[in-house]
């Protein structure tokens, strides 16, 4: 068991509780709270996978914009959904045991996969390199077209969202 | 050195730990983070499949590809609560079980 090893397993034990606690906690507001400590963990397993670009690109996007954003969410509509009573729905264990079981299916069928155990080689010194992955999202014989469509994406879905979340006359039930 | 199998298997889990919040919570909200919790799993295998399989190579396609996944995410938050806001303001509900306008 080395200190890899170990940290690995930490993190992995808060990810999956704090995971669970998303899934299942009573009132929204805690469970917007526990999707913090997942995506954090999420954050440090990336760290464990020396990719600290992403490391620190899922602390910005996701827990400083996204988590924030849905934490906005919810206080605006909080009012509305009463914290007691039953957050879930009525047959919860029929999906709860159809997941379980699809869960132990996958698994079992990718440990047959030949590089299931496979142990990383070092690093080597180019997958670090920064300036390649940018020039690779320009190049017109890599990425620039998915780049330039998911750009075009993310301006298409803010301004539906702005357009969508407008409050207009006539709204009123 | 930790195998892949253990990355594999902490993103399965997440993924289906997130499935089970998109199916079973009675707040939209709720939903909308379990399918957070799904895309995170997804680019935990992502970053996984790059370190082991293909960190020799020098395209940096998972890499890319994670990018990429960032902004689908960021995206798909922007929409899916925008959405949400605008139902409540018609229905003053984030319940799922209140959108039934469509229900025959």
């Amino acid at each position: 068991m080395t200190a890899v090893k170990l940290i690995f397993l930490m993190t992995a034990v808060v990810i999956l509780g704090s995971a669970v606690a998303v899934v299942s906690a009573r009132k929204i507001i805690h469970a917007a709270l526990w999707l913090v400590l997942t995506l954090l963990g999420v954050a440090v397993m990336f760290a464990l996978l020396e990719s600290s670009f992403f490391a620190v690109v899922q602390v910005l996007v996701y827990i400083g914009a996204i988590s924030i954003l849905i934490i906005f969410a919810v206080m605006l509509s909080r009012s509305s959904f009463v914290d007691e009573g039953s957050q879930t729905h009525r047959r919860w264990w029929i999906a709860a045991i159809g997941l379980l079981v699809i869960f132990v299916a996958w698994v079992a069928v990718l440990s047959l996969w030949p590089q299931w155990s496979v142990t990383s080689t070092p690093l080597p010194a180019t997958a670090t390199d920064l300036a390649t992955l940018g020039k690779q999202l320009v190049d017109p014989n890599a990425y620039l077209l998915p780049f330039e469509l998911s750009s075009i994406l993310l301006v298409t879905a803010l301004v539906g969202a702005i357009f969508t979340a407008m409050e207009r006359k006539g709204d009123q039930p | 050195m930790i195998p892949l199998s253990w990355f594999l298997i902490l993103a399965a889990s997440l993924m289906f730990i997130g499935l089970f919040g998109v199916l079973t919570r009675k707040n939209l909200i709720g939903a909308l983070m379990g399918i957070e919790l799904m895309l995170n799993s997804v680019n935990l295998n992502l970053a996984a499949f790059w370190r082991y399989l293909h960190a020799e190579n020098p395209e940096m396609d998972g890499l890319v590809f994670m990018a990429l996944i960032f902004v689908v995410a960021a995206a798909e938050t922007a929409v899916g609560l925008a959405l949400i806001i605008s139902a409540y303001r018609r229905r003053k509900s984030v319940d799922a079980n209140d959108m039934d306008l469509l229900k025959g």
